[in-house]
């Protein structure tokens, strides 16, 4: 496929990114206006305005039916990109309505930050070519690492931010060091073309697996796969914690989004060797993850390790190299976005009142405000992957596509694991509905239950009424086959 | 399509039990209230399904059917069939019975009610699918009542061991069901609709691979012999409703499931392993027995005696002729009814006497003689005495092991026997005896609710014993279990 020559028209693709931007620049330029007090304002402009870009993008930047390679083949407009693109806008746009929940976090910057590593994620989602897609990755990494350490005065933030560039500019310079094997092996930066230069001159295949492999390394440190996971729980205990949840869905479906184009696209030839290399990152991460969550006592932590497990399950969708696994790959990130997201808002809550994120700090919760107890039992039970939430549907499918693709052993690792996930997620449920010392009750503002409701809507929705959005999951699948 | 009845009674509760979380936490009689309307619409209709069923005309009947998610061959599809009936009778019986029986809970009714409304939603909705999604789907529904239920209402000293360990097992059960069942999705056709399925004609091969894992996952639930001991421990663990739900209810839906998707779907492996399966069921029998012969606690007594009684079904099932599953299907309500009652009184004589300790309780009878009867009248069902429930289910299980198997009835008759043993020990040594002097003050009589449910729950037992099959229950049963017949290809 030949990229199409330029056309006015082609602008409007590219729409919600250049919105993104002018959202950026508002954000900073009202921050000087309103110095003070009005944070709650720009915080509100931010989630309407993200809102705004989500509607005009689902409008105005579909993909046609045939998936269509724009500036110069910079880009790939389809049903992948577009479908990662709304999810990337409601985590932004969920994560900004949760920080209002507290004003120190909402300043100008912080949105702005925010809304450039969204802007670098929708990009990640349709590049279309190597160089885009490093561009495309650094624009969504750099403000992170910022938003990480973003408590400057605290050092476990400081720390969160420090460790969390270290481990994102080694591994982001092994990829980086893949992909130039790759251009210089193929001689293209075109993602689509690569595999056909590789064959027209015959490159051992050896050599390709090496900078296959390379790749692999950076993004599984995006998706925080194991072996490349160590970095998740310190940073997500030292993060600010909606940034935190932030860190574990959007940037890690934006992980996913590259890994799968890059992948089916790139190395069909190689389509054995990888499987094999996903389907191992997988298992390891399923058990490495459960396992360690087991021991942990802080929240945040344990939801760290939760999320390397959540990757897993993720990945053995993507380790089934079918339309099946990939729509099932969509489809559980959705859900496990809108869960993540309300049990890392609930987090974020109860920590600032109790001043502690020890598991221990959420006893009483079912006494203190039923309703947020209720939504984090809902949160950990699409999780651990119970009807009628998400997360359930999330399960079934991509376990559905592994036991499809031959993959048995791998679904039965998947199931065996899941069951040591609820064991702990219902440890947590149970203490919240243990007495404590204070009962105080909890009132959080407008915004963070607005965040709440959405995301709890979202999970029952996508429990029950499963067919719109498995059906956008599956035409963003068969983009790539 | 008509009145969508098998729809109502999945519904009912669950809508009820959102309806509880939305009232105010203070308004406890409403809350009671409407888990109770609720539980008796159930019961009316499934009474209503119980009896309109065409027996005659066989086969499922009160068929609702609708695309769920087209793509993936999955809908929303209800029918029940003879065996069928008889269970969401009882999930209906047993579930208004719980709630009748909980009247006095004062620790945060709300979620109590609620909770176990969805109980309730969730094992009518196993018992009406015809769709192997949405009979998962309404499977693992279960999972967090029956967990948070132990978990906060249960027994203080147990209930954290064992609210975890039957959660834990019950959910592995189900998700290696689970993987089974996917494997069936996908050499099947890619369609989740059981009567598809039942055409699919999997492959010797297939069915000699998959259904140990099929059948072991969901006969879990059905607290078969290795993997049994979730069941005492968390029957034990839990308020009185919930073990009567546990052990009365959500054991069948174990078995259920187990005759519906593993046997019935892939019969060739059914065959295969039948000898393994009788061989567990009759360890099931005794071992259960045995062990409950030396509990010292009244309710681990009626726990084992759930594991030990299971058994005969598993060895029901594992006959394959028509003597033996309709012993199992019959057993499958029996016990029910029989286990629910059990743990009713347990529940009564705890609430009062405040021990379950065997040693300190005596004399019962005299302070609440119509829960002593209730007690004996469930005994007897369990002893297989003639004139009752247990007698017409267990008869045939036997007669339809002798005919593949004599060895397998041998044993199990004697395993029989031991119940006889126990059951007649704990009436004596509860009920009758001298009243020790510190009961004398705290016991009372049981109060009008509790009588209702002894006397609904015996009532069912006795006429079910004398009028097998003027009560319907024998005629619909053989009428589920010639269809099962004919896939399995025999008779």
């Amino acid at each position: 496929m030949n990229p199409a020559p330029f056309e006015l028209s082609m602008l409007l693709a590219i729409l919600p990114e250049i919105l993104l931007v002018v959202l950026a620049a508002l954000v900073l330029l009202l921050n000087l206006g309103v110095r003070h007090r009005a944070e709650g304002v720009l915080g509100w402009l931010t989630a309407i305005g993200l809102a705004v870009i989500a509607v005009l993008s689902a409008v105005f930047a579909r993909p046609g039916d045939t998936p269509q390679l724009i500036f110069g083949g910079m880009l790939r407009l389809d049903w992948v990109s577009f479908s990662f693109r709304l999810l990337f806008l409601l985590g932004a746009a969920i994560t900004v309505l949760v920080s209002l929940e507290h004003a120190r976090t909402i300043t100008g910057e912080y949105l702005a930050l925010l809304l450039v590593s969204t802007l670098g994620m929708s990009l990640m989602a349709s590049s279309a070519n190597l160089i885009m897609l490093y561009l495309a990755i650094e624009t969504t990494s750099l403000p992170l690492y910022l938003l990480a350490g973003y408590y400057v005065e605290n050092q476990k933030s400081v720390e969160s931010g420090i460790k969390y560039m270290l481990y994102g500019a080694v591994t982001s310079a092994v990829m980086l060091y893949g992909f130039s094997l790759l251009f210089g092996l193929s001689g293209t930066a075109n993602l689509a073309m690569i595999p056909f230069r590789l064959t027209q001159t015959g490159v051992s295949p050896l050599l390709v697996g090496g900078a296959l492999f390379l790749t692999l390394v950076g993004f599984g440190f995006k998706v925080s796969a194991a072996p490349f996971h160590f970095w998740a729980p310190d940073v997500y205990e030292g993060a600010p914690t909606p940034i935190a949840g932030f860190l574990s869905t959007a940037s890690k479906a934006a992980g996913f989004a590259v890994l799968v184009r890059v992948l089916l696209v790139t190395f069909p030839q190689l389509a054995s060797f990888w499987t094999l290399v996903v389907a191992i990152l997988a298992a390891l991460s399923m058990i490495v993850g459960n396992l360690l969550a087991l021991t942990q006592r802080n929240i945040k932590r344990l939801l760290a390790y939760s999320s390397i497990a959540q990757a897993g399950y993720i990945l053995v969708g993507v380790a089934a190299d079918s339309p099946l696994g990939v729509a099932g790959m969509v489809y559980y990130l959705t859900s496990y976005l809108v869960t993540n997201l309300a049990a890392f808002a609930i987090v974020w809550l109860v920590a600032q009142q109790v001043g502690s994120e020890d598991l221990d700090a959420f006893s009483g919760l079912g006494k203190r405000n039923p309703a947020i107890a209720l939504a984090m039992l809902i949160s950990l039970l699409s999780l651990g992957g119970i009807p009628p939430l998400s997360g359930f549907i999330g399960k079934v499918l991509v376990f559905a596509a592994a036991v499809e693709a031959g993959q048995v052993a791998l679904a039965i690792i998947g199931v065996l694991t899941s069951v040591i996930g609820l064991y702990y997620y219902l440890t947590v449920m149970k203490i919240l509905y243990r007495p404590a010392v204070d009962e105080a009750p909890l009132k959080p503002s407008l915004s963070w239950r607005t965040a709440m409701l959405i995301c709890v809507v979202l999970m029952l929705a996508l429990g029950v009424i499963v067919a719109p959005w498995y059906g956008q999951s599956l035409a963003a699948a068969s983009a790539l086959f | 399509m008509g009145f969508p009845v098998l729809s109502l009674i999945i519904f009912i509760p669950l809508i009820a039990g959102l309806i509880i979380l939305a009232l105010p936490a203070e308004r406890k009689q409403a809350i009671r209230v409407v888990a109770l309307v609720a539980s008796l619409m159930d019961l009316v209709l499934a009474f209503w399904v119980y009896f309109t069923y065409d027996v005659q005309a066989g086969g499922y009947q009160f068929v609702e059917r609708m695309d769920w998610v087209k793509s993936l061959g999955i809908a929303y599809f209800t029918g029940v069939n003879g065996v069928s009936v008889p269970l969401v009778l009882l999930g209906a019986v047993v579930l208004t019975s719980g709630v009748m029986v909980s009247w006095k809970v004062e620790e945060r009714p709300r979620e109590f009610f609620a909770f176990y409304m969805f109980l309730g939603s969730s094992v009518q909705g196993v018992f009406c699918s015809l769709d192997l999604f949405m009979l998962f789907f309404f499977f693992e529904l279960a999972v967090f009542p029956k967990y948070l239920m132990i978990a906060i209402w249960g027994y203080p000293k147990t209930r954290d061991y064992g609210s975890m360990k039957l959660t834990l097992y019950l959910f592995l059960g189900s998700v290696l069901s689970l993987v089974g069942v996917l494997a069936m999705w996908s050499a099947g056709g890619h369609t989740f609709d059981m009567l598809e399925l039942e055409k699919a004609g999997f492959s010797r091969a297939f069915q000699t691979g998959w259904f140990l894992v099929v059948f072991g996952g969901f006969a879990i639930l059905g607290g078969i012999f290795p993997f049994h001991s979730w069941a005492p421990d968390g029957h034990v663990a839990a308020p009185t409703a919930v073990s009567m739900m546990l052990a009365g209810v959500e054991m069948k839906v174990g078995a259920f499931a187990a005759l519906r998707v593993a046997i019935t779907l892939m019969p060739d492996g059914a065959r295969f392993y039948a000898p393994l399966i009788l061989a567990l069921g009759t360890v099931n029998v005794v071992y259960g027995a045995l062990i409950a012969m030396i509990q010292s606690d009244f309710k681990y007594v009626i726990g084992f005696s759930s594991v030990s009684h299971m058994g005969l079904v598993m060895i029901g099932f594992a006959t394959l002729n028509r003597e033996g599953l309709l012993g199992a299907g019959l057993q499958m309500f029996s016990h029910g009814i029989m286990t629910a009652l059990f743990f009713a009184v347990v529940g009564m004589v705890y609430d009062r006497a405040h021990t379950r300790h065997i040693p300190e309780l005596g004399g019962l009878s005299q302070k609440m003689p119509l829960a002593a009867l209730g007690f004996i009248i469930a005994g007897l069902v369990s002893m297989g005495m003639p004139g009752f429930s247990g007698f017409v289910a267990e008869f045939p299980i036997f007669m339809g092991a002798w005919q593949v198997m004599p060895i397998v009835a041998i044993i199990a008759i004697l395993g029989v026997i031991v119940t006889a043993g126990y059951i007649l020990l704990v009436v004596r040594r509860v009920f009758y005896g001298n009243l020790p002097e510190q009961l004398n003050a705290l016991v009372g009589d049981v109060s009008t609710m509790d009588k209702i449910v002894i006397v609904g729950l015996s009532a069912m037992m006795v006429l079910m014993g004398i009028l097998p099959t003027w009560t319907r229950m024998v005629p619909l049963i053989e009428s589920g279990i010639a269809q099962i017949l004919v896939l399995l290809g025999g008779a």
